[in-house]
C-alpha cells in the first residue's frame, strides 16, 4: 500500500489485522445496535492503521473475506439472550459462534454464524474473537431508530469493547476533534443524527 | 379449485398432499413455498409467498433524493450496489443529470465485479450443494480426482497430494461434528448423481472460491472507498483518480489501478479454468434432470445493463440488451420501456395490499403501498401461525408485477435468452458452445439447469468484460479526462419543482427498477420493483402464475419430507442469502429443517 494514499478511506480497509465489526440493519430499530456502536466508536476514538472499524450491515457470507483476514475480531450485535431489554453481554472466544446462532434475532445472524464456520473450514480463523451483544427491545419498526433503552447502552457497550481491546493490546486514543471528510464508517445520511432528524412520519406503517 | 388451467397455460391441481417449505428470513426474498403433490409425489400446484413487508416508500418519503441510494442499499442484505446504482440513475433521470464517461466506466466495473462475485458465490456456496454430495467426496480417490481435474482444464491446483490434503481437511471438519456450511443438507440422497471424484473436485473448488472471494471484493473497496457498502454519488462516482506520480492525496493511484487490473486477470482465469469446467462436468451428470423450466420457455424479460455509452440507457448502448420474449417466440423480441404506464404494472389482487380499484394494475410512478393483511377463507391456522395459505385470496407480501399483463421470468437466463434472440454474437457463441459440448438442444436451457448454466456463462462474460471496460477507462484517463462526477445540478435550487425519474438495469438476480417522484426537492413517492418480486410473484387477477410457481410444476420429488428438488429449482433463481427454512407438514408439525440460501 503506497504510503501517500494512507488518507484514502479505502486504505484503511486493505491493510489491517484487527477488525471491529458492527452488524445488523439500521432500518430495523434495535437491529441497528451493532452498526450504531461502531459508528460511535469511530466518532470517539482514533485507531492505529492496523485496525479496521467496519459497518458490516447484514451482508452474511459476503463478510467472510474480512473475517478471514482478521487476526482479532470484535463484533457488536443485537442478540436474543432471553434477558431484559437493554442487557449487555460480553462473550469471548469459542462461545461466540454458539451465541451467534442459538436464538436468532434476525436472518443476518444465521448468515454470520455460517461466516464463522466457513472461516474455520477455510483454515483462516481469528486468533482472538469477542462479541458485545445487547438484548433488543423492538425490531418491528421498519425505518425506525434504536429504542431509548438500547440506545443508552451504546456507551457501556463501548466500555466493554475497550476492556477487550486493552486485553488485546490494541491502541486506542480518544478523539479531540470531530470526524473529517471520508472518516465516517457509512454515508452521512445514515449517521444516527441525520437518520433520526430525517425520519419521516410512519403513517400507514404496520397493520 | 381442484383442477384448473391458468391463463398462462399451466395445469394446476390442489387435490393432493400439501407440503410447506417456510424460510424464515428478514432480508430480501423472505420466501415461503407451498406445493401440492399427487400420488406419485409430483408437484401439481405451487404457491410462492414473500412473507415480509418492507415499506421502503414510507422510509424514503420526505427525504433528500440525493440520499436515497444509501437507504436503498440497506433494504436488502446482499445486493447493496445494485440498489444504489438504480437509485442514482433514477435521481439523475429525474433531474436530467449527465454523468462523466469515467463514472460510467467505474459503475460498470463495480457492477461487473458484483456479477462475477455474486455468480461465483451463488454457484459454489449457495447452489452447488444441491448437486454435490460432500460426504461422497470423502470416498474419492485423490489420484483419480487429479486425473479428472487435469482432463478438464489447465488449472494448476490438480495434484493427487493437493486433493488428498483437501479431503483430509474436510474429513477432520466433518468428524469434529461442526458441519457448518455443510449442515442441513441431504447427504447420501439418491438424487445426488456425481461420482465421488467429481464431488471431491467440486468441494475443493468450493474452498478455492472462498479464497478467491477475498481478492475480488477489493475492486469495490478501491472504487467505492469502503466495503461492504461502497460509496455512490448522484452525478457520478465519489472517487478521484490520479495516474501521475505526484498530485492529489486520497485519489485512486496507479498502484491501485494495477491491483484492479491484476484482480481482473485472476478473475478471468478462475472462472474459465475452474467454474466453467465444473459447471459442464456437473451438468453432464444431470442431463436427465430436465425440470424447472416454468416461464423460461415462455415469457422472459430484461431491462438491459452495462451502458457502453455514458447516459445512454437504450439498446444502442447496453452490452446486455433490453427486451421481452413472449410465448417462447425467439424470433420476436419486444422493447421494454419502464416509463410506459401500459408496460410495467403491479397488481395486488393476491397481495396483502389495498388499491382503490382492487383488480387494477398500477405503474410504479403511481404506485400505492397500503398494507391489508388478511387470510382467505380456505387458509389453515391463524394470522400469526399460518399452516396453509389460501392462494385463491390474498397470500403474499409481494405485489405481482406484470409486463403488458404477462408474468415474466427475469435473471441471467432471461438476459441470455433475450441477447441470444437478438442475435448478439458474443452471447450466441458462448451458448452454442456450451450446448454443443454437452450435446443438448437450445430447449434444454428452459430448465433449472439452464438457469444455472446461464449464470455461469454470464460470470465468464462479466469477468472478460471487466478487462475491456478497464482498458477503455485507462485509455480515457491517459488521454487527460479524469472527471468522475458532474456536480452542476447538485444544489436543489437548480431542480424543477415537480419531476419524475426511473433508474433501471439488471441486478445479478434480474431486472431491477426504481421509480422516484420528487416534489419541492424532497421525495414524494419511491417505488422499487426488485427481481425477486418478478420471479416469486403471486398470481394476478387473470390467474397468471409467476416464475417460481410455474417452475416447480411437474417436478417429481423423491421424498416430500426432503424437498431437495424444490430447493434446486428455487435456488437456481438465486433467492436471498442464508434463509433458514422449515418444512412443516399440513398439521403444523415440523418435519425437517432445511436451508434455502
Amino acid at each position: 500500500m503506497p504510503a501517500e494514499n494512507a488518507n484514502h478511506p479505502a486504505a484503511r480497509q486493505l491493510d489491517w489485522d484487527t477488525l471491529i465489526l458492527g452488524i445488523g440493519n439500521v432500518l430495523w430499530a434495535d437491529e441497528g445496535f451493532g452498526v450504531r456502536c461502531v459508528e460511535t466508536l469511530n466518532e470517539r476514538y482514533r485507531f492505529a492503521s492496523s485496525v479496521c472499524v467496519m459497518d458490516g450491515g447484514t451482508q452474511g457470507i459476503f463478510l467472510l473475506p474480512w473475517v478471514r483476514s482478521s487476526r482479532r475480531l470484535l463484533i457488536f450485535d443485537a442478540i436474543d439472550f432471553g434477558l431484559l431489554p437493554g442487557t449487555l453481554k460480553l462473550i469471548v472466544g469459542d462461545d461466540v459462534p454458539t451465541y451467534m446462532g442459538v436464538k436468532k434475532v434476525s436472518m443476518h445472524q444465521a448468515g454470520f454464524q455460517e461466516v464463522l464456520s466457513s472461516a474455520q473450514l477455510s483454515g483462516e480463523f481469528p486468533d482472538e474473537i469477542a462479541l458485545v451483544g445487547v438484548q433488543p427491545e423492538l425490531l418491528d419498526d421498519y425505518g425506525g431508530s434504536l429504542t431509548p433503552t438500547v440506545k443508552q447502552q451504546i456507551g457501556p457497550a463501548l466500555g466493554l469493547a475497550r476492556q477487550v481491546l486493552d486485553r488485546w493490546k490494541v491502541e486506542i486514543t480518544a478523539r479531540t476533534d470531530s470526524l473529517g471528510t471520508g472518516e465516517r464508517i457509512g454515508p452521512d445520511a445514515l449517521a444516527i443524527r441525520d437518520y433520526e432528524n430525517g425520519h419521516p412520519r410512519l403513517t400507514g406503517a404496520g397493520e | 379449485m381442484s383442477k384448473t388451467v391458468t391463463a398462462n397455460g399451466f395445469a394446476l391441481d390442489d387435490a393432493g398432499q400439501r407440503i410447506v417449505v417456510d424460510p424464515i428470513c428478514r432480508i430480501e426474498g423472505h420466501l415461503r413455498i407451498e406445493v401440492n403433490v399427487d400420488e406419485n409425489n409430483t408437484i401439481r400446484n405451487a404457491v410462492s409467498t414473500g412473507n415480509m413487508w418492507r415499506g421502503l416508500e414510507i422510509i424514503l418519503k420526505g427525504r433528500d433524493p440525493r440520499d436515497a441510494w444509501a437507504f436503498t442499499e440497506r433494504i436488502c442484505g446482499v445486493c447493496t450496489g445494485v440498489h444504489a446504482l438504480a437509485s442514482c440513475r433514477a435521481v439523475e433521470d429525474a433531474l436530467d443529470i449527465e454523468i462523466p464517461r469515467n463514472a460510467n466506466s467505474i459503475r460498470n466495473l463495480m457492477m461487473l465485479a458484483q456479477y462475477t462475485q455474486d455468480h461465483l458465490v451463488h454457484f459454489y456456496h449457495l447452489h452447488a450443494l444441491d448437486w454435490v454430495d460432500v460426504v461422497s467426496a470423502l470416498k474419492a480417490d485423490p489420484v483419480a480426482t487429479s486425473a479428472l481435474q487435469q482432463s478438464l482444464s489447465p488449472w494448476p491446483k490438480s495434484s493427487p497430494g493437493y486433493f488428498r490434503d483437501v479431503q483430509n481437511r474436510i474429513r477432520r471438519f466433518v468428524e469434529s461434528g461442526q458441519l457448518g456450511p455443510f449442515a442441513n443438507a441431504y447427504w447420501g440422497s439418491p438424487a445426488y448423481k456425481l461420482p465421488p471424484e467429481a464431488n471431491l473436485m467440486a468441494v475443493t473448488h468450493y474452498l478455492e472460491a472462498l479464497d478467491f472471494q477475498k481478492e475480488i471484493v477489493k475492486i469495490h473497496t478501491i472504487f467505492g472507498g469502503r466495503n461492504p457498502h461502497p460509496n455512490w454519488l448522484v452525478g457520478g462516482m465519489p472517487c478521484s483518480i490520479n495516474v501521475n506520480e505526484t498530485g492529489a492525496v486520497g485519489a485512486i493511484n496507479m498502484a491501485w489501478l494495477n491491483q484492479v487490473s491484476d484482480i481482473i486477470n485472476k478473475s478471468i482465469t478462475f472462472v474459465d479454468q475452474v467454474y466453467i469446467p465444473d459447471l459442464k462436468a456437473i451438468a453432464s451428470f444431470y442431463k436427465d434432470w430436465t425440470y424447472g423450466g416454468g416461464l423460461s420457455g415462455k415469457n422472459v424479460m430484461a431491462y438491459g445493463e452495462f451502458p457502453a455509452i455514458a447516459n445512454n440507457y437504450t439498446n444502442e448502448s447496453w452490452m446486455l440488451p433490453n427486451g421481452a420474449i413472449l410465448n417462447g417466440d425467439l424470433s420476436t423480441v419486444h422493447d421494454v420501456d419502464p416509463r410506459d404506464p401500459e408496460q410495467v404494472r403491479e397488481f395486488v389482487t393476491h397481495s396483502w395490499y389495498e388499491y382503490p380499484d382492487p383488480d387494477a394494475g398500477l405503474h410504479p410512478w403511481d404506485g400505492v403501498t397500503e398494507p391489508r393483511f388478511e387470510l382467505g377463507p380456505n387458509a389453515k391456522g391463524t394470522k400469526t401461525n399460518i399452516e396453509a395459505l389460501d392462494e385463491g385470496a390474498k397470500y403474499s407480501w409481494l405485489k405481482a408485477p406484470r409486463w403488458r399483463g404477462h408474468a415474466m421470468e427475469v435473471g441471467p437466463l432471461a438476459r441470455y435468452l433475450v441477447a441470444y434472440a437478438r442475435g448478439q454474437e458474443d452471447i450466441k457463441m458462448q451458448v452454442d458452445g456450451l450446448l454443443s459440448d454437452l450435446g443438448l438442444p437450445i430447449t434444454a436451457l428452459f430448465s433449472t439447469l439452464g438457469r444455472t448454466a446461464a449464470r455461469g456463462l454470464e460470470c465468464s462474460w462479466a469477468a472478460h468484460k471487466m478487462r475491456t471496460v478497464f482498458d477503455d477507462m485507462m485509455a480515457n484517463i491517459k488521454a487527460g479526462d479524469v472527471a468522475t462526477a458532474n456536480m452542476q445540478k447538485w444544489e436543489p435550487d437548480t431542480w424543477p419543482d415537480d419531476t419524475k425519474g426511473v433508474g433501471f438495469g439488471e441486478a445479478p438476480r434480474g431486472a431491477l427498477g426504481h421509480w422516484i417522484h420528487i416534489r419541492d426537492t424532497k421525495i414524494a413517492n419511491y417505488q422499487a420493483v426488485v427481481p425477486t418480486t418478478w420471479n416469486a410473484s403471486p398470481r394476478d387477477p387473470e390467474g397468471n402464475i409467476g416464475a417460481y410457481e410455474a417452475a416447480l410444476l411437474g417436478t417429481p420429488m423423491a421424498d416430500p419430507e426432503q424437498p431437495l428438488e424444490i430447493l434446486r429449482t428455487i435456488h437456481s433463481f438465486d433467492p436471498c442469502l442464508a434463509c433458514a427454512t422449515h418444512v412443516i407438514s399440513p398439521d403444523g408439525q415440523e418435519l425437517a429443517r432445511v436451508k434455502i440460501r
